[in-house]
């Protein structure tokens, strides 16, 4: 009995081994793994995307080995801070509120907020049209920040986890509209379950940065913004963009 | 020194857990944002309280058939509450509402039905002394606020289910001769001795199982429901505090919890549940 | 409606070994919790009992995913600290950390109140037997107390248990690639939730099955050579 007892001590400290220091030579980037075409995870477990690539690419001029880690978006960013990565590359938009929490690199595309809703149905984005509306957006996005700063005494807004949710309800009608970046937008309007939907009116919000987050003061910023501007100017970033978009992002 | 040590070591455990408590607590914490907070979680709150009161009523009603199909001991009867039983106890209810909210949207013939948006009642109710008009609407699947209700009541009368079967098969076999050996029929005994003895039987898991769903009803914010975790969620979405924030939301659920426990207390009493065990 | 797992099977099985790894983890963390709440549950020290009947009350009031998110994500702050202090700077907690640490917090204030009944069914005459025997207070628990109090929490830490593994469901929320994680990354990809959350289903109920056929064995096995009581 003591001896089983033993065992079962030993599993559970070993079990709790698991909160483990996270140092290592190994840099780890941090994204979501639920964003397509910027990060995504494929039937074979891999993580892959627009940040992904990017991310790795920084990490060949930096000369360092990456391992790209997922996290939930929600707790994306006090994971940076519990040093569960070293840096993120999940489209993260530059904003005042974040930039209190940590640190961006330069940006290194430009986004915009925009609609999409059915084909054929009339939805004009000024306010007066959209009262009494149901609109989802992803949580703690600058989406659902807009939605709910600019719009929430007129529409109903609706937060979900994931931005595949908030594509799910509207293809199935519960909600009218989605307000995501207008990337994400457009490779979801491409796939199958998108056919039947469109862009509404122009971005609402344009000129959205987007940035590499990284632990206040830490001089990985340095090392990542340089990185960030040899891709640029060597060609790298073009071809990374070109592989997932017909158009220029920067 | 040692034996000193040995002695005193559980007072040393004790006011040094409530002074870790008590650091973790005054070490820059934003309380401000704390109460700024509580307003929206008293909204969620109340919320929450709908979703539990609906679900543990409605499954009991549900649940009722169920239960006492199962404890009759055919097996014909109890085949299909069986099946209903072991699907809804066997699985998440995370899984289960996943599968009622997003799962069902998937089909079109579900979109098209009245199930999905609801119906809108308006009839006249026409009793000989009096015309009443109603005017209502019944939502539908489309509602996540349904979504989150239907699968709880399903989730927890399969559960209640059980507990009435434990509490019919428990009821004292003298009572139920007593009973038959009055002339009473299969009803009337079930109505006058069985019933109402098994619900005081059933009463602590019944009362159990209202606590549990409390704390299951956090899982409706994974279905976009403002109850008192979607709140949380929300509201630290913008000022990532999250240990405060749980925190609140955690002190909520326990004086939730506690009101709950104190009134079954009270209703245990009430109906002399303790009296009829007779250990 | 096709049931064509489109290839994501391997993925929903990987999720599925995730999810029993979850499980056998926050089950060594909680019966070791579960014990020792037990025990200063029915200590004779007074501030044993509180601590015993405090974590019991307190974390059996709140719900699980409240634990598994304020573990995660509100102890960022509090592990800082506690690396600093002992040199430590990465301290971090991974997702699979924070789930066995909830699940098992959960379970143990759970299985506190189970091994306290199984505790106190064992009769005082058999301690009292120990003593007389000249056993130490340790020996007499391991050796003597124990062995029964095991048999007659096996029926109940069963039951907490398969609660337990579909708790593990939770821990999707912060990201660990269990079944329900797995399942939502394969809708994304084949926007047939039906389909794949049907699955989900069905393999929570097989590990449901077997945690039921195990639990029959041990219990048998724990209680032989004791006659049943009456039905």
């Amino acid at each position: 009995m003591k001896a089983q007892f033993k065992t079962l001590l030993v599993a559970a400290v070993l079990a709790l081994a698991g909160c483990s220091d996270e140092g290592g030579d190994k840099v780890r980037i941090g994204t979501e793994g639920a964003y397509p075409p910027f990060n995504m995870i494929e039937k074979d477990g891999k993580v892959t995307g627009f940040d992904v690539d990017i991310a790795l690419a920084l990490c060949e001029k930096m000369q360092v080995e990456c391992e790209v880690v997922t996290s939930s978006w929600d707790g994306i960013i006090p994971a940076l801070n519990a040093r569960k990565f070293d840096f993120l590359a999940a489209s993260m938009s530059i904003t005042d509120e974040r930039k209190e929490a940590v640190d961006f690199t330069d940006p290194y595309y430009t986004n915009g907020l925009q609609f999409v809703a059915r084909k054929g149905q009339d939805f004009s984005t000024d306010k007066s049209a959209l009262k009494g509306k149901v609109v989802g957006a992803q949580r703690a996005t600058i989406a659902g920040t807009w939605l709910e700063e600019n719009l929430g005494d007129t529409v109903e807004v609706k937060l979900y986890d994931t931005n595949e949710n908030a594509y799910l309800d509207l293809a199935s009608g519960r909600v009218e509209a989605v307000l995501a970046d207008k990337f994400v937008n457009w490779e979801w309007l491409k796939s199958d379950a998108g056919k039947d939907f469109e862009f509404k009116g122009e971005p609402v919000f344009d000129n959205d940065k987007i940035g590499i987050a990284v632990r206040k003061g830490d001089p990985l910023l340095e090392k990542l913004n340089t990185a960030l501007k040899e891709i640029v100017a060597d060609g790298t970033y073009k071809k990374i963009n070109d592989k997932y978009f017909p158009f220029d992002i920067y | 020194m040692t034996r000193v040590l040995k002695a005193v070591w559980p007072w040393l455990l004790f006011f040094g857990l409530i002074a870790a408590i008590l650091y973790g607590v005054t070490a820059d914490v934003r309380w401000d944002a704390v109460y700024k907070s509580l307003p929206r979680l008293f909204e969620g709150a109340l919320l929450t309280l709908e979703l539990v009161g609906i679900s543990v009523v409605v499954g009991l009603i549900l649940a009722l058939p169920l239960g006492i199909a199962r404890a009759s001991g055919n097996i014909w009867i109890g085949a299909l509450p069986y099946v209903y039983i072991f699907f809804f106890r066997g699985t998440p209810l995370l899984v289960q509402l996943f599968l009622l909210y997003y799962g069902l949207s998937q089909f079109d013939s579900v979109r098209e039905s009245a199930i999905w948006a609801g119906s809108h009642v308006q009839t006249t109710l026409d009793l000989g002394f009096h015309r009443w008009a109603l005017d209502f609407k019944i939502p539908g699947l489309r509602e996540p606020f349904v979504c989150a209700v239907v699968t709880m009541t399903l989730h927890t009368a399969a559960y209640i289910a059980e507990i009435i079967r434990g509490a019919l098969r428990a009821v004292p076999q003298g009572e139920i001769e007593a009973a038959r050996a009055l002339g009473m029929s299969y009803a009337q005994s079930m109505r006058h001795i069985i019933l109402p003895r098994a619900a005081r039987i059933g009463l602590p898991a019944y009362s159990n199982e209202v606590i549990l769903m409390l704390k299951a009803s956090a899982l409706a914010s994974t279905i976009t429901l403002m109850e008192l975790t979607g709140m949380a969620q929300t509201i630290i979405s913008r000022n990532y505090l999250s240990t405060e924030i749980y925190f609140a939301a955690g002190l909520f659920y326990l004086l939730i919890s506690f009101v709950l426990v104190q009134a079954f207390r009270l209703l245990e009493r009430w109906l002399r549940v303790d009296a009829l065990q007779g250990r | 409606m096709t049931f064509d797992l489109n290839g994501f099977g391997g993925v929903l099985l990987a999720g599925m070994l995730m999810t029993i790894a979850l499980a056998l983890s926050s089950l060594a963390l909680g019966l070791v919790l579960g014990l020792a709440g037990a025990l200063a549950k029915t200590s004779s020290s007074l501030p044993l009992r509180w601590i015993g009947g405090g974590y019991s009350t307190i974390v059996r009031g709140v719900p699980e995913l409240i634990w598994v998110l304020l573990i995660y994500l509100g102890t960022s702050s509090l592990l800082l600290h506690i690396g600093q202090l002992i040199g430590r700077p990465n301290l971090a907690i991974s997702a699979f950390a924070a789930g066995t640490l909830a699940l098992g917090l959960c379970f143990g204030a759970y299985a506190t109140e189970v091994f306290r009944g199984a505790l106190l069914a064992v009769p005082r005459g058999h301690r009292e037997a120990g003593l007389a025997l000249g056993m130490s207070s340790p020996r007499i628990f391991w050796r003597l107390i124990l062995p029964q109090m095991w048999r007659m929490a096996l029926p109940g830490l069963g039951n907490l248990f398969m609660i337990l593994m579909k708790d593990t469901a939770l821990v999707s929320v912060i990201g660990l690639t269990e079944i329900m994680r797995q399942a939502q990354i394969a809708v994304s990809f084949t926007k047939q939730p039906f389909t794949f959350y049907l699955a989900a289903a069905g393999l929570y109920l097989s590990l449901t099955v077997v945690s039921m056929l195990v639990m029959h064995f041990l219990e048998k096995r724990a209680g032989r050579g004791f006659t049943r009581a009456a039905r």
